[in-house]
């Protein structure tokens, strides 16, 4: 009996603890379950509902449980589950909170995408269940629960990309980034299997503690880490593997763009985070110096994202390249990291997870007006975006607002999470890595104020008589994105200091 | 918490006229900017600071709150006033309430987002003289560029893009240069805030530590090289003035009048405030070389004025040359020197205001702005082309003016200088500037306004709307009371810049 009510506790903590990722696997579950029900209605108004509803209170959830301690120093520390294979902390419940509120405003921008579609359940219940298994990616703590989550989240991405079946970019770029996607799990698995080997333990706490134990099986271990940063460089669209990115981004439905480049990036980073800040912190200094080697991917990746999205002619393919120069951003995160207990550790890598937060929205919203663009179907390049300013001025001035922000100028929340990232690096002694990036923000400035320019200041080429549709639920969402976006300036207090803790808690 | 309702009133009336519809926009929006004109006049009116605001002087209308706490460093929400701020805030707010008026009758086009602009630009105008903290005031000072940036991109003249992209990336890179060098010095000291007074106070005990490889004393001289520059760009001084003249040509007319007026005032105040006041050793060291570069504005300005034929390059140039006088000013770091610099921002502030909003009025009328298209304007539109005298004799410094005042005032602290070598040679090259200004000013009068009347453009001349000629008329009046009554701010200047001399050691007169 006694047994019985332990086993019934346990389940019901297990399922408090992990009650954001349910809700949205649930969600995920009632539009299957809808759709399954009445397969002859299009009830795009019930599944886009059910999706929001699941996200949004999975959001909120997350959000109640940082402010109330759950999982955190303060609140009893982090929740392990599933003989720790699942823990619940700080980091895990403010990526929820990144990856929720990207699929929330994706799921109500979707709403006007799908208008003419046949199936809107397909397409929200994929969705739905990329956002789980990113989820899922938060809380994983063992290479694993973080494989599986990770090809959980990456077979509904690749289906989404191909969406739009009668496209040939679509299909394109989903059969591009499956084929890349399988290539890197392969790379991935095979990481994980060196690191079984010369560790013994999947767990990432174990892993850390077998380290010094490895003796003479340090370049397996080395070789075993290599291969799965290769998996997150995938993930996180790095240099190398984010050949991907730009033909993915450019090809799926821009929703979709959206969601990839933000909720799916910050997903691949926060396994990133966790795996190389609790498990692989000691190879430091025993098998391979990890963090160069992220110093070196970073600087790279900054630098080629930049010049690259500098030289495009099409505004999305420019937002994707612009994305993997804030891929760059964000691995100084892990760059910067050193083997001893320095608390600049926490302070670098707090500043990237703030980082991924505001980009989370400012890029999300940049997409979803990308989005719109395709919805009026004015065309894809800098020209074809001329004068939409004058027709769409609520829109395009959160698009100035998304690229100014991107762009890191002072006025919004894109600015402190730069500075801050920046200052941390500076204050790790990585001062080289800082100046890479203050020049390649200030040469971002001239890209995204393209998009700024062909708005505002120059007059129409052809009609823009599509203009005068306004797609409710895309401009519901990328206001949402503006606002929060202009807010994140004076209110990032909260934001850095929750991602700092939560940095810290990993170190620890 | 006087400032923060100024700064929320005028935020919120952006919004309210963005979404105003048009035909409404123009007069809520001069309607609501009458609101930062009473706040900023209250504050004159029961101001109580004393000293600098930072050296340690007695801050009026301050507020400290905590902002941020990240990796080590305070961020805080800081603004308060004093006697060298305070007239800044006073003109802000004047000059966008003409500025707006002025509007009326150029402005055509998407008016409630012109008017939203303007004050959008206005409330971060204000913040830029009143933050404290190095952080808000760094999110003032480039949120001022937006919508200058747009104001000049979408309503500008032909070549509006390049102008607006072309001041955009000078300024933002000068505040790149300038924000590097001051995060090496604020990173040298021993503290954990960015207030800017605590820098100050923290610099002046010679706290400032290594940066790197660089020694304290290199480190000073370096970050003072970048905040120059940063700041040089802004005021504009040669050689780094060229988007000025594009701005000015390309914007419409209030535009130009809050450019000149306000805009170019905070390269120069950021001078008074970072360069001389927390660094005035490096001030007195490179004074030789900022001189010659004051010298050169004012007399390579003038000559340029000299050589236009478009009547807003012509005062756009001598903007430029107005401008050198306030470093001179600010380089002679003398009572006169740096209180007359301060009040030749006002004075010129109002000044270059009433010349481009003249010319403007002009240009609304004959739709040419060439100086060989038109004469004897003074027959046809005697009120407006007598306010144009009027300002351009203010311009040449006519005694009773404000002009006067403040060219007087930087004059005779140059002279006396102990910090500047050869400071009566300086001096005198640039009292030499005064001529030519009122050379060039006669010489386009009496071409464009006297004689008999000619005019080659296909407009019927009639006499100027009366809300085209009230605010130039509210400008004269504030230049000829401040000319007469200087005191106004002369006082609450000279007691803010005062102490700053004691960081020298005192210096003459």
């Amino acid at each position: 009996m006694s047994l019985l009510l332990q086993a019934t506790t346990d389940w019901a903590f297990s399922v408090r603890a992990l009650a954001p990722v349910l809700l949205v696997a649930l969600s995920g579950l009632a539009v299957l379950g809808i759709d399954s029900l009445w397969p002859d209605e299009r009830s795009l108004e019930l599944v886009a509902g059910t999706a929001v509803a699941g996200t949004l209170s999975a959001l909120g959830l997350s959000l109640w449980y940082l402010a109330s301690g759950t999982g955190q120093p303060g609140g009893g520390g982090a929740i392990r589950l599933f003989s720790e294979t699942i823990i619940v902390d700080g980091t895990a419940l403010f990526f929820i909170a990144i990856v929720t509120s990207v699929a929330a405003m994706v799921s109500v921008a979707s709403y006007d995408y799908l208008e003419a579609d046949e199936n809107p359940g397909s397409y929200y219940s994929l969705l739905l269940f990329a956002t789980t298994a990113m989820t899922l990616m938060a809380v994983a703590n063992s290479l694993a629960t973080v494989f599986v989550s990770l090809e959980m989240a990456s077979l509904p991405s690749y289906a989404l990309v191909a969406y739009l079946k009668t496209n040939r970019g679509s299909v394109e770029a989903g059969l591009k980034y499956f084929l890349i996607g399988a290539v890197s799990a392969a790379v991935f698995a095979f990481g994980i299997s060196l690191v079984y080997g010369a560790t013994g333990t999947l767990l990432l706490t174990d892993i850390a503690a077998q380290i010094g134990g490895v003796g003479d099986l340090d370049g397996i271990l080395g070789v075993g880490i290599l291969m799965i940063a290769g998996g997150f460089a995938f993930k996180t669209a790095s240099v190398p593997f984010h050949f991907w990115a730009p033909e993915a981004y450019e090809g799926a439905p821009a929703p979709i763009s959206a969601f990839l480049s933000s909720a799916s990036k910050a997903a691949g980073f926060v396994v990133a985070f966790r795996v190389f800040a609790v498990a692989f912190q000691p190879a430091l200094g025993v098998a391979i110096d990890w963090g160069l080697l992220f110093g070196i991917l970073a600087v790279v990746t900054m630098v080629l994202g930049n010049f690259a999205a500098a030289t495009q002619t099409e505004v999305k393919r420019m937002l994707a390249y612009s994305s993997i120069g804030h891929a760059g951003y964000a691995l100084i995160g892990l760059a910067a990291v050193t083997a001893d207990a320095n608390p600049a550790n926490a302070s670098v890598m707090g500043a990237a997870m703030a980082h991924l937060f505001v980009y989370g929205f400012m890029n999300t919203g940049a997409f979803l007006f990308i989005a719109m663009v395709e919805h009026w179907g004015i065309g894809r390049t800098f020209e074809d975006y001329a004068g939409v300013g004058r027709k769409a001025p609520m829109a395009s001035l959160a698009m100035a607002v998304f690229m100014f922000s991107l762009a890191g100028l002072p006025v919004f929340g894109g600015f402190f999470s730069k500075y801050i990232l920046f200052l941390g690096a500076i204050n790790a002694g990585f001062w080289w890595l800082a100046a890479v990036g203050a020049v390649t923000s200030a040469l971002s400035l001239f890209y995204y104020s393209r998009v700024v320019k062909a708005l505002w200041f120059e007059e129409a080429n052809g009609s823009l008589d599509a203009l005068d549709s306004k797609p409710t639920g895309l401009y519901a969402a990328v206001i949402v994105a503006g606002v929060v976006t202009l807010l994140l300036l004076p209110g990032f207090g909260p934001v850095i200091e929750t991602a700092e803790a939560a940095a810290a808690a990993l170190f620890a | 918490m006087i400032i923060e309702a100024l700064l929320a009133a005028t935020f919120l009336s952006a919004v309210i006229v963005f979404a105003l519809p048009d035909e409404y926009a123009p007069k809520t929006a001069f309607g609501l900017s009458l609101v930062p004109v009473a706040g900023s006049l209250y504050m004159w009116a029961t101001f109580t600071g004393s000293g600098n605001a930072l050296t340690g002087g007695d801050i009026a209308f301050q507020t400290v709150l905590p902002w941020l706490e990240v990796a080590g460093y305070t961020f805080q929400w800081y603004v308060g006033v004093d006697g060298i701020s305070l007239p800044l805030v006073v003109l802000t707010t004047f000059l966008t309430t003409l500025a707006i008026v002025s509007a009326w009758t150029p402005i055509d086009t998407r008016k409630s987002q012109f008017y939203g602009l303007m004050l959008l630009m206005e409330a971060n105008l204000i913040g830029v003289f009143t933050a404290l903290d190095f952080f808000a005031w760094f999110v003032f000072w480039e949120a001022v560029l937006v919508p200058m940036y747009f104001l000049i991109g979408v309503w500008g003249g032909p070549r509006r893009q390049y102008a607006a992209i072309k001041f955009f990336v000078y300024t933002n890179i000068a505040s790149l240069v300038m924000f590097i060098g001051f995060m090496m010095l604020v990173v040298s000291l021993p503290i954990n805030s960015f207030g800017l007074p605590a820098i100050t106070q923290s610099l002046a005990a010679g706290e400032l530590g290594n940066f790197y490889f660089l020694a304290p004393d290199a480190l000073a001289a370096v970050a003072f090289a970048a905040l120059f520059i940063g700041f040089a760009v802004k005021v504009p001084v040669v050689p780094v003035h060229t988007w000025l003249p594009d701005a000015h040509v390309e914007a419409p007319t209030p535009v130009s009048v809050m450019l000149a007026g306000v805009l170019l005032k905070m390269g120069t105040y950021a001078l008074l405030r970072f360069n001389f006041t927390m660094l005035p050793e490096q001030a007195s060291a490179f004074a030789v070389p900022i001189a010659a570069i004051a010298v050169l504005s004012v007399i390579y300005g003038a000559m340029l004025a000299l050589a236009q034929q478009d009547l807003k390059r012509i005062v756009a140039y001598s903007s430029v040359s107005s401008m050198g006088y306030v470093i001179l000013g600010l380089v002679a770091f003398t009572e006169f020197g740096l209180g007359g610099a301060t009040f030749q921002m006002i004075a010129h502030g109002l000044i270059s205001g009433l010349m481009f909003m003249a010319v403007g009025v002009i240009y609304n009328a004959t739709h040419t702005r060439l100086v060989g298209d038109m004469s004897g304007l003074a027959d046809r539109m005697p009120v407006a082309v007598w306010i144009l005298v009027a300002g351009a004799f203010a311009y040449m410094g006519l005694p009773l003016m404000a002009g006067f005042a403040g060219e007087f005032f930087i004059f005779v602290g140059s002279f006396g200088s102990t910090v500047l070598p050869s400071a009566p040679l300086f001096t005198g090259l640039a009292m030499f500037g005064i001529v030519i200004v009122a050379g060039y000013l006669l010489f386009a009068m009496q071409r464009t306004l006297f004689g008999p009347f000619r005019l080659e453009t296909e407009y019927e001349l009639d006499r100027a709307p009366i809300h085209d000629i009230a605010p130039l008329a509210a400008l004269l009046a504030a230049i000829i009371v401040l000319g007469v009554v200087p005191s106004l701010f002369w006082n609450m200047i000279l007691d803010a810049t005062v102490p700053l001399l004691d960081l020298l050691g005192g210096g003459a007169l």
